[in-house]
């Protein structure tokens, strides 16, 4: 069954630019894209909280390839596949004026089967191979539309993420070299009896690095607000939603949590560059005027918020505080979820406010509850939630991570945690200020009609964005965050599940 | 050990290259460059001296054909990601020529519509 999810969405993305060479079918392409992105939601719903492993052409592990679904992995399938499915249900509207609409499909599931092979894979090369399957869909996507602004946001975007994954070959090299294997779990169990660590540090360094401008922390983030902002929006959700998180965070915590043991200082490091990417994200925001300009820099600073509670994680467990250690890691993973949902939830929003107004700038427009109640209610409760206003799943999240910082003694960490959302609260405020509220402002350039294509998805997310607050509730939280904690925790469980030791 | 720091000064030279020229096609020829330079060291990681090739031919013992072939997983990674990167360094100059068409310039520094 595992291959499946990768199988599916490469012969869509294969065939649909295809087929539209012979005839251009721009309602059966969108069809079979939706069908498929259900498909892949339904059945990563049903392997929820399987554990198993598959194994490509039938090698044992260590020689051949081997897809691993974890709790963790299983997690972040059905983030993708939810995100996915939405997205596409979005574009099937949004997107039906633009032309060559075969190849935006097309790369978009080739996008997919990159993202679902990072999440499946069990092998380091494999997962290489892969993210940049998605990556280069990715930058062919951003500059879809052919502008300059565009095309320039690609270039920008392709040249950062073209040499961070030079970075991340590079650190294979070195792992391979000095490890002598590529199977994530046979180099955990390697790796401790390596003579020499310090090439293992430097392959680690290279990947915080490569792993780094593929999502965006703050060092490396200056392509992100550029090609989240010009990409097609659909796309611009996608990239926010799920791609920066699956390519990012959740290839480099496997290869450190899982492979290589955290090695000394590598959670430390984490954690600051998490506490530093939520801060300055969050300040830069301060000043945007573009709303997706705005949302971009917010994604850095939420992005923050996950690698803080993954590298608190990786402290409280040299610290060997198991228990604070698991519900740091639950934050990190649990904001990862709700950021993915809001998030899209906000950058669909802006594609909607960007039809309704035919501009972003946040100057010149306003009054869209006005304007279109059922949106404008949509995009208040996505702000909201990411601000962190108390019944939304946004609090909850940012809740758990506090308490597992001064639980664990982290006083720092939690003040940073604290202003930065008192940050996120004072931009989300200016744009309910300046968009939600009040008298409409500006030209109505689509005389204000939104159909149900555009809203439905928006309501969609807006009742996720409520209803995922209840994973914060202990019995919920144990079957579906645990898990995933515990599998990046717990490395000897993973070890075991692959290698059957 | 020569041929090693000769890897690591290629990929320094490229990536000189792309964080310091300002024309876009010095930048793609920087990402070229150190692309190259991984592979090279990968070939260099499973390289052994007067090494044979790694196919097992009929009445070679196992033990024989592991202490004298070369390691064959590095090249079979070098093939992929050359692969890779002949699709990165198309569509790059795929869009440094749409880029040109819409600013006349291969200079970075005047393609410059986006605030930072």
């Amino acid at each position: 069954m595992l291959p499946l999810f990768v199988a599916i969405p490469l012969g869509v993305g294969f065939l649909l630019p295809l087929i539209e060479e012979f005839r251009e079918r721009t309602r059966l392409f969108a069809v079979t894209v939706l069908l498929e992105t259900g498909l892949l939601l339904a059945l990563s719903l049903v392997k929820f909280g399987e554990k198993s492993i598959y194994r490509l052409g039938g090698w044992p592990p260590p020689i051949g390839i081997n897809y691993v679904l974890d709790g963790l992995s299983s997690l972040v399938l059905v983030v993708i596949s939810g995100i996915a499915f939405v997205t596409v249900l979005f574009a099937m509207t949004y997107m039906s004026k633009y032309e060559n609409l075969g190849k935006f499909y097309g790369l978009f599931s080739l996008m997919l089967a990159g993202m679902y092979g990072v999440a499946l894979t069990g092998d380091v090369f494999n997962m290489y191979v892969y993210l940049e399957v998605a990556a280069i869909s990715s930058y062919a996507l951003v500059g879809f539309n052919r502008g300059a602004e565009e095309l320039e946001a690609s270039f920008k975007y392709l040249i950062m993420g073209a040499v961070g994954s030079v970075f991340i070959l590079l650190g294979i090299a070195f792992l391979y070299g000095s490890v002598g294997s590529l199977n994530i779990a046979d180099i955990s169990v390697r790796v401790s009896e390596v003579s020499d660590q310090s090439f293992i540090l430097l392959s680690t360094a290279l990947f915080i690095v490569g792993f780094g401008l593929k999502a965006a922390f703050i060092p490396f983030h200056s392509w992100l607000p550029d090609a989240h902002s010009s990409a097609p929006t659909p796309i611009s959700a996608m990239l926010s939603g799920v791609l920066i998180k699956v390519l990012g965070v959740y290839a480099l915590s496997r290869i450190l949590f899982n492979g290589l043991n955290l090695p000394s200082l590598t959670p430390q490091l984490l954690t600051w560059i998490g506490a530093g990417s939520m801060f300055i994200g969050g300040m830069i925001a301060l000043g945007q005027n573009d709303l997706k300009r705005l949302l971009a820099y917010s994604s850095i600073s939420q992005m923050g918020y996950i690698t803080l509670g993954l590298g608190m994680g990786g402290i409280f467990i040299s610290q060997g505080k198991p228990a604070i250690a698991t519900l740091a890691l639950i934050g990190g993973l649990f904001h990862l979820v709700n950021h993915a949902t809001y998030k899209s939830l906000l950058f669909l929003f802006s594609g909607g406010v960007e039809r309704i107004f035919g501009t972003r700038d946040l100057s010149k427009i306003g009054g869209i509850t006005r304007v279109s109640p059922v949106s404008g209610a949509t995009g208040t409760i996505g702000t909201l939630s990411i601000s962190g206003v108390p019944p939304f799943n946004g609090f909850w999240s940012k809740l758990v991570i506090v308490i597992a910082a001064i639980w664990g003694g982290l006083y720092p960490i939690a003040g940073i945690v604290l202003f930065t959302s008192a940050i996120t609260l004072a931009y989300y405020l200016k744009v309910q200020r300046e968009l939600f509220l009040g008298e409409v402002v500006g030209e109505i350039a689509d005389k204000g009609k939104i159909s149900p294509g555009i809203y439905v998805p928006l309501l969609i997310l807006a009742i996720c964005c409520i209803g995922l607050g209840l994973l914060y509730l202990p019995e919920i939280r144990g079957i579906v965050l645990k898990p995933a904690a515990l599998a990046l925790q717990e490395g000897s469980e993973y070890t075991q599940l692959v290698l059957g030791l | 050990m020569l041929t090693y720091l000769l890897a690591f000064i290629l990929f320094a030279v490229g990536l000189y290259s792309v964080i310091n020229k300002r024309n876009l096609i010095k930048i793609i020829m920087g990402i070229i460059i150190m692309e190259h330079a991984v592979n090279a060291f990968l070939i260099l990681i499973g390289y052994r001296i007067s090494g044979k090739a790694p196919i097992l031919e009929k009445g070679t013992s196992v033990t024989e054909f592991v202490n004298s072939a070369m390691d064959p997983l590095p090249q079979a990674l070098v093939i992929t990601s050359i692969v890779i990167s002949l699709g990165v360094v198309a569509l790059m100059v795929a869009l440094a020529v749409r880029l040109y068409q819409h600013y006349g310039t291969f200079d970075i520094t005047e393609i410059r519509k986006l605030r930072g």
